[in-house]
């Protein structure tokens, strides 16, 4: 007999275990594997949200466990539809997510263009640029909250280099117009190398003979650009979007450390309303309610991303 | 146009994953949009009902 890791496992395996296992059938073993994996999607994702989902039918307040609990029918979501706090905080996300959305793929995609050419320090490059993603969101939070001191801070200077403008005039941080701006630039510097990295693959995917090909087509460069390098790279870009968009919905950490939702509540974006209500307020009921509006949309525009992707991919 | 119309009557995937995706942009555009707080109350029974309809249509037949 051959001593494979295959034998030895055999060998081991107590005869009592063996003779049972090979009484089973090919569909009961599978199952024996595919149990945990199943068991543990159903208790930690499926369970908690069908019970979010009965939380959110009544006034159940966790730091009130002894109160009885009402079932109120549909009179949470009915209260957050018509909560104009709840509105404008949707809007602080669809400025946040259309933003943070539009200048990581376009400054992401200028990066992998660049990155993709052969020059020298290509890979020193690649490091660097991807760095800030790898650092903790509280860390990034923290640090950007000191570049943003208007007395201390960098960025202040910077910016008063290039405008002229006195650093200590203006706030980032506390300024009603400029704070929503200062969560989009920082979540942008973050994860902008997130997308180039996406973009990078895309563009290294490419085959060489096509561009050959079209050389030989006397095709221009610009040409070249949009009927191959756009069209190839599309559903690569399409993943980040995805990702980013999913992200960025439920941004919280970020905003937590840089703004917290202020000044007054410019920057509340939805989840963090979410956790006021839950965790402050303790309205568990009220706030199941709105995680689950939450999830719907997430949800609805996952479903759409992806069909869009198959298609592109199709093609 | 016609076609549209005669693919939902015939419940063919395509139209029916057309109206749906439709819902769920309009339910999410109602949702976040800064102008009308009844098209945000309506919001989220556009979005819902557009992404039920969504994992039903998509078992339909092509």
């Amino acid at each position: 007999m051959s001593d494979t890791p295959l034998t030895k496992a055999a060998e081991a395996t107590p005869p009592t275990v063996a003779r049972k296992i090979r009484g089973l059938s090919d569909r009961a073993i599978a199952w024996i594997f595919v149990g945990p994996t199943i068991f543990l999607l159903l208790a930690i994702n499926i369970f908690p949200l069908i019970w979010t989902i009965n939380l959110s039918f009544t006034n159940y307040r966790a730091n009130r466990t002894n109160r009885a609990v009402e079932y109120i029918g549909t009179r949470n979501y009915e209260r957050i539809l018509n909560d104009s706090d709840i509105w404008l905080s949707m809007q602080a996300t669809a400025h946040f997510l259309i933003w943070t959305i539009i200048f990581q793929v376009l400054i992401g995609f200028t990066l992998a263009w660049l990155i993709n050419r052969k020059f020298k320090g290509n890979d020193l490059w690649t490091t660097i640029i991807v760095l800030p993603m790898m650092l903790s969101p509280a860390v990034v939070g923290n640090f950007w909250t000191f570049l943003y001191q208007p007395q201390i801070g960098l960025f202040n200077y910077v910016i008063a280099f290039f405008t002229g403008a006195d650093p200590s005039s203006f706030q980032m941080l506390g300024s009603v117009d400029l704070a929503p701006w200062s969560i989009v630039i920082v979540d942008t510097w973050m994860w902008t190398p997130f997308v180039m990295l996406i973009c990078l693959a895309g563009l290294r995917s490419i085959p060489d003979y096509i561009y050959e090909a079209a050389e030989v087509d006397r095709a221009s460069k610009l040409r070249q650009f949009f009927t191959i390098t756009i069209p190839m790279v599309l559903p690569f870009l399409m993943l980040a979007v995805l990702f980013r968009g999913i992200e960025n919905f439920k941004m919280f950490d970020l905003v937590v450390q840089l703004t917290g939702g202020g000044p007054g509540s410019t920057t509340e974006v939805a989840s963090i309303n979410l956790k006021r209500e839950a965790f402050e307020k303790w309205r568990t009921g009220y706030a199941s309610a709105f995680a689950i509006i939450l999830f719907v949309t997430v949800f609805g525009l996952a479903s759409i991303y992806v069909k869009a992707l198959n298609k592109v991919k199709e093609r | 146009m016609s076609q549209f119309f005669t693919g939902l009557m015939r419940l063919k995937r395509g139209p029916w994953e057309m109206l749906a995706t439709i819902l769920i942009g309009l339910g999410v555009f109602m949702l976040m949009q800064p102008f009308f707080l009844w098209a945000y109350t309506y919001s989220f029974i556009t979005t819902l009902i557009g992404t039920v309809m969504f994992i039903i249509v998509s078992h339909f037949k092509d």
